[in-house]
């Protein structure tokens, strides 16, 4: 005898299965555990997630629909995170089955549009055709807008841009980055892009309690760690530097990491008559970190 | 009469999910992937025109499956062929070819008999297509 097929009505499905099925927990747990803070874009990743799987369950009970768009904005302010979790976003949707490959194709105006007339529609299909089948990502985005010069290039850009969006939606997920007021100035401008976008997602800059933890998480990931009085000076620092010119959250954190390291490299040289160790190596002193120029002002 | 040549010749035609198939084996090959459109479909017509450049560095089959929808769009009464480049060194020749589009009707060939020396026949084929744009044209 055949195997009975229970019909899609009286189908009883197991969506903690499905779950543990896809691991996206586990994507969702690295998001946690490797990004610090960032609360409402976990908040809605996680329901994304949600989304897709009810949406997946759906279609086993044999309720068709159009996949959801998933195209998205990110904004926020430089070095909050929106590249780094554009790179997540499309493991979890790869995880999820909405792609069917775990890349991302991170492009700038200078990508899509061309320099002169034919140029542009070439080059923005050529990118397109990379980017298919995962994630493009357009890094300010609102460069390719130029509202004072009628006949600029990037308008031919956006409107490819648009109509893939809409009609190869399986095929594509493109995630529009940038600062969140020329943005919102792009969107306002260009309402075909803005009402194809489904998912706005705001990065708000880190507080001081923050940037100390990925700070911290940085060290760990470069086998590196502070001294204790390396502590609070690192806190000193962070404290001070919030207030000075371009401050770039997390990514002005690796800069000055990456200086510390450069001024611990010295000293140890400066004394290399003395043989050191693993600790020594690894160990950022408060001195490394006080001798920056932010201290000085 | 349905003009056969490359691969899967031997073979009703493939359909789009079977193309994707053939394309994402290329991919995964590292071979560039092209198109070709021509209204010659004689065998030894080597000169087929570019559909654009030909696509390196894609992941995904889609990226060639829109190039190939919109060449059908604007040459839906050309032959098609789908071809994949292995510019691996030593290779750096066409690793596949197939027909990928064909026009509704085909008019296939007609013989030409060219009278030589001591009234010794030639034989020729030459495409019903090529000859009828000709015979528009001049
Ligand atoms: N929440 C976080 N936790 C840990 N590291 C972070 C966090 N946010 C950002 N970083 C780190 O900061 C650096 C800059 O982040 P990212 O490039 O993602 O910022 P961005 O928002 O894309 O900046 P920009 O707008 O300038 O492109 C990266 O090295 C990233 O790993
Ligand atoms: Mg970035």
């Amino acid at each position: 005898m055949s195997e009975m097929i229970t019909a899609p009505e009286e189908m009883l499905i197991d969506l903690e299965e499905m779950y543990q099925h896809s691991c996206i927990g586990e994507t969702i747990a690295a998001l946690d555990r490797d990004m610090v803070g960032l609360v409402p874009v976990k908040t809605r990743i996680r329901e994304i997630a949600a989304l897709l799987l009810v949406e997946a369950a759906r279609r086993k009970l044999g309720l068709q629909a159009e996949p959801p768009s998933l195209h998205m904005s990110f904004t926020g302010n430089p070095g909050t995170g929106k590249t780094s979790v554009g790179q997540r976003i499309a493991d979890m949707l790869h995880r999820l089955g909405y792609i069917r490959r775990n890349h991302v194709v991170v492009v700038t105006r200078d990508d899509l549009v061309g320099q002169y007339i034919g140029h542009t529609a070439p080059k923005t299909k050529e990118i397109l055709k990379k980017a298919m089948g995962g994630v493009l990502f357009i890094d300010e985005a609102y460069y390719l807008y130029r509202p004072e010069n009628e006949r600029d290039y990037g308008q031919e850009a956006i409107e490819i841009l648009l109509q893939v969006m809409e009609d190869k939606r399986d095929d594509l997920v493109v995630v529009l980055a940038g600062y969140k007021d020329r943005m919102d100035t792009f969107f306002s401008s260009n309402p075909g892009m803005a009402s194809r976008v489904a998912h706005h997602i705001d990065f708000p800059d880190y507080n001081a309690g923050e940037l100390f933890e990925i700070a911290g998480l940085m060290l760990q990931k470069m086998h590196y760690h502070l001294a204790s009085e390396a502590e609070l000076a690192l806190r000193d620092y962070i404290a001070l530097r919030m207030q000075q010119p371009r401050f770039s959250n997390a990514r002005s954190i690796r800069n000055a990491l990456d200086r510390a390291r450069l001024r611990q490299a010295n000293r140890l040289f400066s004394q290399r008559a003395t043989k050191i160790d693993r600790h020594d190596v690894s160990l950022i002193t408060e001195s490394d970190i006080r001798a920056s120029r932010v201290f000085q002002a | 009469m349905k003009i056969t040549q490359g691969q899967f010749s031997f073979l009703p035609d493939l359909t789009d999910a079977e193309i994707k198939l053939q394309v994402q084996y290329a991919l995964n090959n590292g071979w560039a992937v092209a198109l070709e459109f021509t209204n010659d479909p004689h065998p030894r017509n080597s000169y087929w025109a570019m559909w654009g450049h030909p696509m390196f560095d894609l992941a995904d089959p889609a990226g060639v499956m829109m190039e190939l929808d919109a060449c059908r769009k604007a040459h839906a009464d050309c032959y098609i062929r789908l071809l994949a480049f292995d510019n691996v060194k030593g290779w750096e020749s066409i690793r596949m070819s197939f027909i990928v589009n064909r026009p509704a009707q085909e008019f296939g060939f007609e013989l030409i008999r060219q009278e030589g020396e001591g009234r010794q026949i030639h034989y020729t084929l030459r495409s019903v297509t090529t000859a009828a744009i000709a015979a528009r044209q001049f």
